[in-house]
Parts: structure tokens; sequence; C-alpha cells
């Protein structure tokens, strides 16, 4: 069965002072329908960049460069204009990370949401203002009247990520690409929103690629997950096996530097050094430099090796130093 | 909203009252005594008609005395004398309050228009080649000396080409006909708006940029919204309210700019009378003049809040 | 100062800026050496030539040579400009630097008095004065030219001032014995230095376009000295016979603003690369 979304060697170029770089490199994901898939990495690894190519929204001047992006099926890198608008907001719509500067602050949350209906031909006038006034009851805002007609700097932070997701649902996409939702908001509103996204998902059968930093998030939400590191996929499997036995040194450090509650205390182990700018990339494996376990291998860039199951790592030394 | 308006209302108010302090102090603390210049060069006065004179402008009393008795004068409408055209000051301000207002509001209303569509149109096509000439011709009308420009076109259309009349508008009440009031109009208004459509262009045009670059922008691409969508809904309408506060700062420079233009042109404005005034050291004329431009650049400013109020909804809360 | 020098002429405005700015100095500076004396009035039956060999930009209507004056009245200008506009940061900036550190009423006070005077539009103040005083020296043109400025530079030193106020290092530095007047003066400079060179640059051109109004209105710089605006009043009498005469005047004034808007523009992106 084709699944829903298949990123194949995505690759997204940005011009710099030696010609150009690539942020996001050869990047490769797979997501059915019904399934949430999370994207980890830090600032910087070019996950943010994969999301936006998706829907072709790389802003200038880069470009995508190369790869796939199909959508059952559909080549959505060589779409264009009319085609391209039609598939936006309506097949795949995206949330981002901070819905206050996310939102156009001069209008309503009813119009903005009942824009996407209208630009897709879904609903117009009182028909879309009802559907609008559904969806905010579906997301869980309270008193959807008033909201309606509410601007975005009226409501708190969680609010506001409701009446975004609201608006993404409002073209009744099959895939939803969330942007680090929850960063910006408290932690127990955190937990609302995932709650919220992971009924809808099973409600609605839409597939969901999660864009987060952190790790609890991916936890108990995403069936899959993919780790970043310097424009590619470094390791990817069911997040069973990932967490269960993470094969990339880098995912290792990234466990263990998150502090636990339970269990014995033990100290907080950070990665050593910074991740390297898209400009400066080292010429082998590009976690290499930071890695205590790199040897003359190394020097070679290696691919992604299965490691077990659907579990791959993108490190020689992967399958001896699987935990 | 009604509260605020108030309070802006008597911030105004209170503004324009200290503008008069300091422009009177700037007339009264001058060097050399004003007496004097009125005379000229005749020296050979005698005491008594310094003396009435000085008496009859007032400059005998303490300076708080002065400043009260023109505030109580401003009260009654009195803006005092001019001392060259011997009339009331009010008299010759008003009679010259309407052509000001016809080259002003043309101009400005053009630069407005005009001057946000190039800006926008400059944002989109940021770093394209329509982006460049076009600001390009905005460094170039903001460098450009009105009074220059002014001749420069007067001399082209209007002796050479012989196509506008330059000057000789002496009919502030256009019994001549709209006609020949426009086609009086034509050649200061287009020198002025293109001296100053420059400084609009410029700033409309970082308004817009900013406005672009917001992260609901990409929200509404993401909506599938086309282009013309993006720009002229979500961009431009909540840049609006940003791009009307720039009023308050490119109004100053038409008003400055009528004057030169005003006197090219010999248009019967507000800004010619201020300049032959100075020339001719009639400071009363010239108090009055400054603090109508005082008060226009503050209705301006206010308009532009208003306006603002009116379209940001976060400003109203 | 170099690099920064290399990072404007990187910039396409940059280099135009200090193309501009640069043969208009060379202009300025060789002019006297260069061209004939702009004072001596030649064969007056012959009356304005147009640009020729002898006078490459021609002579006005009493004969003088047309590039002389220009060469001259550019220097003036630009010695206006740059004192102006010095004279403005300086008074504004001590006021800013009062007005932020002092706080409280002084501040207040200060601050009503900048939004005061940029309420009036400066060519007014201008006009109010040269009406008012009795003679006006260059000197004290340039003075008051300068002083009509004073408000936007106060503005940016104070809000500099505050910003360092609240910064945590000023904190530190207090906590282990530091008076906070001598933190201030020593980090407000760095700090403040580039916006204020960047108005500096865009307000020369203000200056200079003000400079040159009021001499064609018959106020500001008085004959003999030159001045652009002065050259241009002259020539409208014979604008439609000798309009070479107004010509190339402006042409100098477009060129020196172009250079430092060009400068300032340039600066700004190089200072802070948002920008642009």
């Amino acid at each position: 069965m084709t699944p829903l979304l298949d990123v194949r060697d995505l690759r997204v170029a940005f011009p710099g002072p030696a010609g150009p770089c690539h942020p996001v490199d050869g990047v490769s994901l797979a997501l059915d329908r019904g399934e949430t898939l999370a994207l980890v990495g830090e600032s910087g690894c070019g996950k943010s960049l994969t999301s936006l190519a998706l829907l072709r929204l790389v802003p200038p001047p880069g470009r995508i460069a190369g790869g796939h992006v199909r959508l059952d099926g559909a080549d959505l890198a060589t779409l264009e204009g009319e085609v391209l608008r039609a598939i936006r907001g309506r097949r795949i719509a995206m949330i981002f990370q901070d819905p206050m500067t996310s939102l156009n602050p001069v209008f309503t949350i009813g119009r903005q949401v009942m824009e996407v209906m209208e630009v897709h031909g879904l609903a117009r006038g009182a028909a879309a203002r009802a559907r609008a006034r559904e969806l905010l009851v579906e997301v869980g805002i309270p008193d959807p009247d008033a909201r309606l007609d509410a601007y975005p700097h009226q409501l708190s932070g969680g609010m506001r990520q409701r009446a975004m997701i609201a608006m993404a649902l409002a073209g009744e996409p099959e895939l939803l690409v969330a942007d680090e939702p929850t960063t910006a908001l408290d932690v127990t509103v955190q937990a609302q929103i995932l709650e919220l996204l992971d009924r809808l998902r099973h409600e609605r059968r839409m597939g969901i690629l999660l864009i987060t930093h952190d790790l609890g998030v991916v936890a108990g939400r995403a069936d899959r997950v993919a780790v970043m590191y310097a424009g590619q996929v470094v390791e990817s499997g069911t997040t069973a096996e990932v967490f269960a036995a993470p094969a990339h040194p880098y995912t290792q450090g990234l466990f263990a530097s998150v502090p636990r509650i339970h269990g014995p205390r033990r100290p907080l182990v950070p990665i050593p050094g910074t991740v390297p700018p898209p400009t400066d990339w080292p010429a082998g494996c590009r976690f290499a430099p930071r890695c205590d376990r790199r040897a003359a291998a190394c020097d070679a860039p290696p691919a992604l090796r299965p490691v077990a199951g659907t579990h791959e790592a993108r490190c020689w030394l992967a399958p001896e130093v699987a935990r | 909203m009604r509260p605020w308006l108030l309070r802006r209302l008597a911030q105004t108010a209170a503004t324009l009252l200290l503008a008069l302090v300091l422009l009177f102090l700037l007339v009264r603390l001058a060097p050399g005594d004003p007496v004097a210049t009125m005379l000229g060069e005749d020296r050979a006065a005698a005491p008594e008609e310094v003396a009435r004179l000085r008496a009859q402008l007032g400059l005998d009393r303490p300076l708080p005395a002065q400043f009260a008795g023109y505030v109580a004068g401003l009260a009654r409408g009195d803006l005092g004398t001019s001392i060259r055209y011997q009339r009331p000051v009010r008299e010759l301000l008003a009679s010259r309050l309407g052509p000001t207002l016809l080259l002003g509001g043309t101009v400005l209303l053009v630069n407005f228009t005009v001057g946000t569509w190039l800006g926008v149109v400059q944002a989109t096509r940021r770093g394209r080649a329509a982006d460049r000439w076009l600001s390009a011709a905005a460094v170039t009308s903001y460098a450009m000396p009105s009074f220059w420009l002014g001749l420069a076109l007067a001399w082209l259309v209007g002796l050479r080409w012989r196509l506008l009349p330059v000057g000789g508008f002496t009919d502030p009440l256009g019994e001549g006909g709209a006609a020949d009031v426009a086609r009086h109009l034509v050649l200061p208004a287009l020198t002025l708006s293109l001296a100053s459509i420059g400084a609009v262009m410029r700033q409309q045009r970082s308004a817009a940029i900013e406005a672009l670059g917001a992260p609901f922008i990409v929200t509404a691409r993401a909506k599938g919204l086309g282009e013309r969508a993006v720009t002229w809904r979500h961009a431009w309408r909540s840049a609006l309210g940003p791009m009307l506060t720039l009023l308050g700062l490119w109004l100053p420079l038409v008003v400055t700019g009528a004057v030169f233009v005003e006197a090219v042109f010999a248009w019967p404005g507000i800004g010619q009378l201020a300049a032959q005034a100075a020339a001719a050291r009639d400071y009363p004329l010239v108090l009055g003049a400054s603090l109508l431009a005082a008060a226009a650049v503050l209705v301006g400013s206010l308009v532009a809040d208003v306006g603002q109020a009116l379209l940001d909804p976060r400003v109203r809360a | 100062m170099t690099s920064l020098l290399a990072a404007l002429w990187r910039t396409r405005d940059g280099r135009a800026g200090l193309v501009l700015l640069g043969v208009a100095l060379a202009v300025a500076a060789a002019g006297p050496a260069l061209l004939p004396d702009p004072r001596a009035m030649g064969d007056l039956a012959a009356g304005a030539q147009p640009p020729g060999a002898a006078h490459w930009l021609g002579t006005d209507q009493l004969s003088r040579d047309v590039a002389a004056r220009v060469a001259g009245g550019m220097r003036v200008s630009l010695l206006i400009g740059v004192l102006s506009v010095a004279t403005a940061a300086l008074a504004g900036g001590a006021a800013g630097l009062v007005a932020g550190y002092a706080g409280g009423a002084t501040d207040a006070v200060l601050m009503r008095l900048a939004d005061t005077t940029m309420v009036v539009p400066r060519l007014f103040i201008l006009l109010l004065v040269l009406a008012a005083w009795d003679r006006v020296p260059l000197a004290a043109l340039v003075l008051v030219l300068g002083l009509s400025g004073w408000a936007a530079p106060a503005r940016l030193v104070r809000a500099e001032v505050l910003r360092l106020r609240g910064a945590e290092f000023v904190a530190a530095a207090r906590a282990l014995g530091a008076p906070l007047g001598r933190i201030l003066l020593r980090h407000l400079l760095p700090n403040a230095a580039g916006p204020l060179i960047v108005a500096a640059s865009l307000g020369v051109g203000d200056v200079i376009l003000l400079e040159a109004g009021l001499s064609f209105l018959g106020l500001g710089v008085r004959p003999p000295t030159p001045s652009l605006g002065g050259m241009i009043l002259d020539a409208r009498e014979v604008l439609a016979t000798a309009p070479w005469a107004s010509l190339f005047p402006g042409l100098a004034l477009v060129a020196i603003v172009l250079g430092t808007t060009l400068l300032g523009d340039a600066l700004r992106t190089a200072l802070d690369p948002r920008e642009a």
C-alpha cells in the first residue's frame, strides 16, 4: 500500500559564500494514514526546513534542489500554481510553533478559519461560519460563538494553538504537519494539545508529521520517529525500537542528556561541541567530531544501515554499539 | 475608544501650547532689537519713535507678561499684526489657507496612494530589477531639492514646451473656474510630489517588507492562498496601521517642501507667505505660519493614530 | 575602519555613495587649484556663456565661471552639513545622556522638549530665527541648523542609555563597585555609535538641502560666500536663456545628497544585517 507521504532524498539548497549549502541533505521519510511520525532534532538540524519543503514553502533564496515528495503517489515537487495551492491547506495542512505570530493579528479567529473553506470552495457565508463554530468545539474551545469574533491577542496561548488547529482542520486534510506545536506553551497545556492531536488523528485517519526537539513529546504520542542531525536522518524506526535501543551515538547522547525523575541519580551527560553550520559540514560522518566512539571508518560518510526490524541508523558502528 | 481619544486630543493641545512657548522664546530671546530691525538702517529715528513702537509691540513689558498677552490674543483668535503688511496675521493666513490646502491635500493624496502602492510593489519584488529601479528612483527623489526640480519643470514644461502656466495664479478663490485652477496646480503639485514621494516609498517599502516577513504570511500561504491574496489581503492589511503612522513622519516633509515649491511657482499659499515674511523680517507673520505648520503636523499625527486604532484591533485594547 | 569601508564597498549602495562623495570631496578640494577664480567676472557684455572649452560648465550672467562657483558652493555645503550634524549629535547626545542617566523629572522635561521640537518642521524654526535675529553670521547659521536637529540624536542616545541601565552586566559591574556614570560612558559610545553614525549620515543630506533651500529664498548663506542654493537663485532670472547656470549647482546638490543618503543606507545595512 502506498504510504500517504513518501519523501525520498529531499535536498534543499541555500546560496552560501562558497557555493550552495544544503541544510536538508538527502532526507527520506514515510508516513501512513492515521500514523504519527515524529521528526526529532536540535535547532539547526533542518527539520523545520524539511517540513516547509513539503508544501514548497521554503523561504527564498532557498529552493528545493532534489528528491521527491509524494503525496499518495503524486509528486508535489513538480506541481505549480493552482494545483499546488489546491493541495496547501486542503490535503496537507500545517500548524506552526508560535500561534501569536502565526495568526494574523488584524483578522478575527472566525475569519481566518473560514478563509480556508472559502479559498478551497468548501463553504461560504453562514455555512462556513457554522462549520467554523463546529471546528472550534471540536478542538475544545469553550464559548465558540464569542471566540469566532475574537482577535488572536484576546485568546490565551493554548486557545490560540487550538484555533490554529481548527484552522488547519477546516480543509479536511489528510496530512497534518505540526512544527513544534507545543514549544511555546506551558507544560500542562502541552499535554492537552498533544492529546487533542492524537484524538483528531484517530477520528479523521489523518497522518501527522510532528516536528519537535523534545523527546518527551515523542514518547507517548508518536508511532515512528526519525532523528535528524546536520541535514540528514541519522536514525529512524518505530518509537519502541528507537527508545528501547538507540543505535546512533547522537540519539544515545540525546537520551543521556534528558534528566530522569525515576531511577538512580546519575550526572547529565551533555554532548560536547556544537552543531556544525550547513556551510561547514565535515566530509565524513557529520557527527564524528563530537562522537566519543569515532573510528577510522568514520572518515567516510555512512549511509543508513538496518539495525533491526524497521530500525535504521547512519553509523558504521551501529550494529555493534546498540546497547 | 472615547476616553483614549479625549486623552490624545488633550495631549495634542498641550504639545501645541508647548510649541508656542518654544517659538515665542526663540523670537524674544533673539539677539538684536526687533524694533531696530524694523526701522531698518534708519538709525536716525527719534527715541520717542522707538519707544512708541516698542510700546505698540508690547516689548517694554516683562517676558511672561508678553507671553500671556500673546496667549490671550490667541484665545481671541488674534495672532498679532504683520509688520510688513500692517494687517492681522490671522487674516493673512486665512486668505492663503485655501491654496495651501489644495496643494498640500493633492500632494498628500497622491503620495500616500502611489507611494504606498509602489512601496508594496517593491517589497513583493524585493531584490529583483523592479525593486532596484524603484529604489534608485526613490532615493533620487529624496535627494532632489524641490526648488531646483520646480525650476527644471518650469523651464521644460512651461517655457520650452509651453504646455502649462508657470506662476501667475492670483485667484485663490478659484473664480476663474476649476479648469484654470487645475492648470495652475499641475506643476507645483507634480514638483512637490516628485520631491517628497521618495521618502514615502522608502518607508512604506520597509513596512511592507516587515509585514511580508511575518510568520502569519507563511501560514496564509500554507492555507493555499495565492500570492495576490497573501500580499493584498494579509500583508497589506496588517501593515496598513503602521503605514498610516508613517504619515506623521513625512507630513513635515510636504509642509517644508511646500514653502519652496510655492516660492518657485508663485503659488499663493502659506508657504510662500512664510518665505517672504522671513525675508522681510516680519516675525509675527512667521510665528503665525510656524504655529499653523506645527498644528498641521499634529493633526496629521492625530489622524494617523486614530486611523491606526480603527485598523489595528490590538491598539484598541 | 578599513573593514567597514570594505564592507561598504561590497554593497551597491555603499559603492555608489562612496564614489559620489569621493568625487564631490575631490572637486570641492581641488577646485581652487584646477579651476578659474570663482569671483572673477569676465567680459560682462558677453553675458552667460554655455559650457565650452574655456569654461567647462559655462558662465553665469556676470561671466563668472560656473564650475568654479559650483566647486566653492560644494565646499560650503559639505562644511555646513558636517558641522551642523556634528553639533546636533553632540548637543542631542549630551541631552540624551543626561535624560537617560538622571531619569525622573529631568528626563520627562527633556523628552517633552524633544517632542515639541520635532512637531514644528525644522524649516519653520529656521525661518523664525532668521526673521527675528538681527544678522546671522555663517557660524551662527551652522549652530542654529545643528541645534534645530538635536531631538533625534537625543532620543537615540537616551534609548541606548536606558537599554544599558537595564543590562545585567551593568548590575554586575555596579555590584563590584564601579560607578554607574563611568560604566555608561564606557559602554555607551560603542553601542550608540552605530545608529548615531547612520542617523548622522542621513542627517547631513537633510541639512544640506535645508541650507540650499534657505539660500534659494535669500536667507541662509549670504554672498560673497558661494552657495549652491544662492547660485540657483541668481540663475533664476536667466532661466530661459542660460539654463546651465541653474542646472549644474542643482546636480551638484543631488550628487552630494545622494552620496550621503546611499552611504547612510549602506551603513545601516552593514551595521544591522536584518535591514534592507
